[in-house]
């Protein structure tokens, strides 16, 4: 085998495109990163160990053929629950007021993480199963395949994943077909039920709503990260402070500035025109993400594809909004640019079923 | 046929598809799009709006730090209050050279090794860009030399601080703890509370006792001041307010001047007293003896006070009302009386000789009673005035080890006290559940013998006996003991009274009592084994003493206090009430080493009973030496 063949053979597997895209976005957080960390290589280094070890097991998911990708759904979605009910036991583990941890001996673990995979794959699989008979039956059926794990991580409470994977999961049901008549209800249901959803909520999720309306009320706590975000794309104006100049960020006034906040730090230091030009990556990547669903050969791998897609987006646009003011601050991390371990292999993990199913339906259809 | 309607549907189901997916791309790019048209509103409309809060005039969000609320004593007498002064602060990331800096700095104010030392230890604990104190209280002197060559050391600057001062010291130490800097493993209990933003600006908070303990109602509401600043940071103008809002102050049930007697009548031994108003477990004295400077911990406690204050001999930082472990010795022979009565295995009237000793059937092992040859024909009236050691053996081996247990525990022995403190210890009432969990052994006739005159496996804590003893002055009916008695809202200047209900009822026929009551109080007058303890009292009063080994004796071995060093002597007990029919007041005292409790024990009892009922200060409080001559060899 020549060294040509050879790569090849690595690279089979891999969507250029899709991976060109990813690339760059792992370049703006290496670079935010170093200025956001004070002209310190802990954070890069550290993050690019993070984007090493994602990109090995995005690998491995890519060259899995599309069976197994389907074999696991119930595994990890069964797996999922389990972990999110040990949660509930005396092996969970609270901090700030939350239980959301588990603890497994060598670490503590988040189970709500694997759930933004485990929920849309699971009932991506149902469907699949089901394509032939789909009836209302199925949609109930999918769908308290989503509630369960959704309502578990809400009681922690996280309500910020929740909603997000409540999100992945609704995705998969439009692409699904569920009626129009259908979603129409639950809108109006949604809205009905706004005021007792309200009344249910724990007093600091009710305060981060209250803040987004009024930040000043509470300049001293969370709503000093609003404030403190706004101040720094603002101030950035079309051209931005350049590299290495953002005064919000060098002198201490932005909290959470490698994770939660990074796109603070890069709004303030690159203006309107970085922001553009962040937004026509991503924007690239969710295009990608959409041809590749559109060419998909299975019922599953389209709404995987479809889902996985969509709430990528979905991610960046909480995100931006949280930093920029127009969304409570939920503790969503800046897909592929936020500095964390987690997060980015979730995302990866992600897009290697992305490039699996991309670069094996041609098997399928021989 | 089929075929082609299954291939038609397969068209329809892909073209619907199609069109979801396309729905799906506009609305990414309807989110893509909000968030553009977001940053252009932020970047280009408010861009200059925003430009001046960043670059220009940056706007700082000051807290204002709330006052910390005083703790008063049940006449108003202040324990805890808060004093302004001018401190010398460092913020270390802000210095070129931080020694040249210190040294240049020791030449215009006063600053001492162990303010270096004290600065190190902080500097450690916490982050560069925070502000670190290296001297506190400075002098006007100090503050004005210092202010003229302010402009020679950037990032050192001079801040008006409250302080914390506890008038009575060492005196209260144990009970109202101090507060302290605020350290990580603060921060992170501060977050899960999410009261973080509430301790912006803050540096101290409570860190033991009632500071603590009461860390909620103390510290108050932190202010905010929104202030534009300008580039170099200094404020050019306020734009908006809210005013801090002032801690609550604390009342406690304590009395001051009387915990000062009590500390006081202690002179040089140490040891413990709590005193409990029976009818509401209100506490009126709580000292643990010695203390020690709480002011050294607020500032920061340097390395050599540290290790001296916490190498003692003495060990002044062992809370012993709170923590401090101990066999109760003859002080429990009451509550077993009771338990006899209550399980019917003694009546008042009947009689048993005392040789002397007490053996176990089928056993030589002799357990002896404190004075040799014994006590003759003994009831049980005379078993509590003399303490006879016999008695309690035979009763104690009669009612079996689940009965004490069960009859003891009532009175809240081997539990908590739930007092309104952390860190309290449960002491030890064995049973056999006990000993098979944790020595993995089964309980033996003879461990039950020794359990009935509060030796063996058992321990108290002096704040256990005392809630028991004043649960038994008020007839069985028992409080938990607590520290505060009002609430003084520091803003609209309410008292919200603290009400305290009854937490256990021990049933005491009132015959039984009635026995018990006597017999204590025959204790405490010629005869008894206080026999001075009521003398020319114009009130009754109730007692019990009682001696806690702390050097075991072999069998046949005589227990000579003059021979044993000082601190390898018995400790002394006594519990009180008084007056004893309608009881006001209820004590347990410990001396350690003191040797024997009538006479090292009961006189300390003695004056805080003279002060609480009859105002009666003594004249000169005369200090009771730990002599090595003889000390009476009675228990």
């Amino acid at each position: 085998m020549t060294r040509r063949q050879f790569l090849q053979r690595i690279t089979a597997h891999l969507d250029r495109p899709l991976l060109a895209g990813m690339m760059l976005l792992m370049a703006v957080s290496l670079l935010t990163l170093y200025s956001a960390g004070d002209h310190s290589m802990d954070r890069v280094m550290a993050q690019g160990l993070n984007i090493l070890v994602a990109l090995v097991c995005m690998w491995i998911v890519a060259n899995l053929p599309l069976h197994y990708l389907m074999r696991t759904a119930v595994p990890i979605y069964v797996l999922g629950m389990l972990l999110l009910l040990g949660v509930l036991t005396p092996l969970g583990v609270s901090s700030h007021g939350a239980k959301r941890w588990l603890n497994i001996g060598v670490a503590t673990i988040q189970p709500s993480e694997l759930m933004k995979i485990g929920v849309p794959l699971m009932m991506a699989w149902y469907f699949e199963k089901h394509e032939a008979t789909l009836r209302m039956k199925n949609y109930i059926v999918a769908a308290m395949l989503l509630l369960m794990p959704v309502g578990l991580i809400a009681k922690q409470p996280d309500l910020g994943t929740a909603l997000l994977i409540s999100a992945s999961g609704f995705y998969v049901l439009f692409l699904a077909g569920l009626s129009w008549r259908v979603m129409g209800g639950l809108f109006i249901a949604a809205v009905a039920s706004a005021p007792v959803m309200w009344k249910m909520m724990h007093e600091y999720q009710r305060h981060r709503i209250e803040m987004l309306f009024d930040p000043s009320q509470d300049a001293l706590g969370k709503g000093y990260h609003t404030i403190q975000g706004m101040i720094a794309v603002g101030s950035g104006g079309i051209l931005g402070k350049g590299y290495l100049n953002g005064t919000q960020t060098h002198l201490d006034f932005l909290p959470e500035r490698t994770t939660d906040f990074i796109f603070a730090v890069y709004s303030e230091e690159f203006g309107l025109v970085g922001n553009l030009i962040l937004l026509a990556i991503y924007f690239f990547v969710i295009w990608r993400g959409f041809v590749i669903t559109a060419n998909a050969s299975t019922y599953f791998t389209r709404l995987m594809a479809g889902s996985i897609t969509l709430t990528f987006a979905t991610y960046a646009f909480v995100n931006m909004g949280m930093v920029s003011g127009i969304l409570p601050i939920v503790g969503v991390p800046l897909p592929l640019v936020s500095y964390g371990g987690t997060s980015m292999l979730t995302l990866l993990l992600g897009f290697g079923m992305l490039m699996s199913i991309q670069t094996h339906k041609k098997l399928v259809k021989t | 046929m089929n075929n082609r309607i299954e291939l038609k549907n397969h068209q329809q189901e892909m073209f619907n598809f199609r069109l979801r997916l396309f729905i799906g791309i506009g609305f990414a790019l309807l989110l893509l799009g909000v968030l553009l048209g977001r940053f252009v509103y932020l970047q280009v409309m408010r861009h200059s709006y925003y430009h001046t809060l960043a670059e220009k005039n940056r706007i700082s969000i000051m807290p204002i730090v709330p006052n910390r609320g005083l703790i008063l004593d049940r006449n108003g007498v202040v324990l805890a209050h808060n004093f302004s002064g001018y401190t010398l602060e460092i913020t270390p990331s802000k210095v070129k050279n931080l020694q040249t800096t210190i040294d240049e700095l020791a030449k215009i104010v006063d600053i001492e090794p162990r303010d270096r030392k004290r600065f190190k230890k902080l500097q450690a604990e916490s982050h560069d860009f925070e502000t670190l104190m290296i001297r506190s209280r400075l002098s006007d002197e100090e503050v004005a030399r210092f202010a003229a060559q302010q402009y020679r050391f950037p990032g050192v600057e001079i801040k008006a601080r409250l302080f914390r001062d506890y008038p009575y010291s060492d005196k209260t130490a144990h009970l109202l703890g101090y507060i302290g800097r605020i350290n990580q493993a603060d921060q992170d209990k501060l977050e899960e509370k999410d009261e973080e933003a509430n301790y912006r600006g803050t540096d101290y908070i409570g860190k033991t006792g009632l500071e603590q303990y009461y860390e909620d109602e103390l510290h108050g509401k932190t202010g905010i001041e929104q202030v534009e600043v300008d580039s170099a940071g200094r404020a050019v103008r306020i734009l908006s307010r809210t005013p801090p809002v002032s801690g609550n102050t604390l009342i406690l049930s304590i009395d001051a001047k009387l915990q000062e007697i009590a500390e006081q009548s202690f002179g040089n031994y140490r040891g413990a007293l709590v005193a409990i108003d029976p009818a509401s477990g209100e506490v009126l004295a709580f000292v643990s003896k010695p203390g020690y400077d709480p002011s050294l911990f607020v500032d920061g406690i340097d390395a050599d006070s540290w290790k001296e204050l916490n190498e003692s001999l003495d060990h002044p930082l062992n809370n012993r009302v709170l923590r401090g472990q101990y066999p109760s010795g003859s002080t429990i022979k009451p509550f077993m009386a009771l338990a006899g009565l209550y399980y019917k295995v003694r009546s008042p009237t009947q009689t048993i000789s005392d040789p002397g000793y007490f053996t176990l059937p089928g056993n030589s092992h002799h357990y002896r009673d404190w004075k040799p040859g014994g006590h003759g024909m003994v009831d049980m009236f005379k078993s509590i005035v003399v303490s006879c050691d016999t008695y309690y053996y035979g009763l104690a081996t009669e009612l079996g080890i689940d009965r004490i247990f069960s009859y003891l525990s009532g009175f809240g022995f081997g539990k908590k006290t739930g007092i309104d403190l952390d860190g309290e210890t449960s002491g030890l009432l064995p049973s056999q559940e006990w000993k098979q969990k944790h020595f993995k052994q089964k309980w033996y006739a003879g461990d039950t013998v020794s359990v009935g005159i509060g030796q063996g496996y058992s321990l108290v804590t002096p704040l256990q006996l005392a809630m028991a003893t004043a649960t038994l002055a008020n007839g069985g009916i028992g409080y938990h003991p607590h520290l505060l008695m009002e609430v003084k809202n520091s803003s609209t200047g309410q008292i919200r009274k603290l009400e305290n209900s009854p937490a256990f009822d021990v049933k005491i026929d009132p015959e039984s009592l009635d026995l018990v009551k006597r017999a204590m109080q025959a204790v405490t007058q010629p005869g008894g084994t206080a026999a001075q303890a009521s003398a020319g009292a114009p009130y009754t009063i109730a007692g019990k003493t009682g001696t806690a080994q702390v050097v075991g004796m072999k069998q046949g071995e005589k227990y000579d206090a003059s021979k044993l060093d000082e601190r390898h002597r018995d400790h002394a007990w006594f519990i009180a009430f008084a007056p004893v029919d309608k009881p006001r007041i209820a004590i347990a005292v410990l001396v350690e080493n003191g040797g024997h409790g009538g006479g090292t024990a009961a006189p300390i009892a003695r004056r805080v009973m003279d002060y609480y009922l009859l105002g009666k200060v003594p004249d000169a409080v005369k200090v009771a030496e730990p002599a090595a001559s003889a000390v009476p060899v009675v228990d």
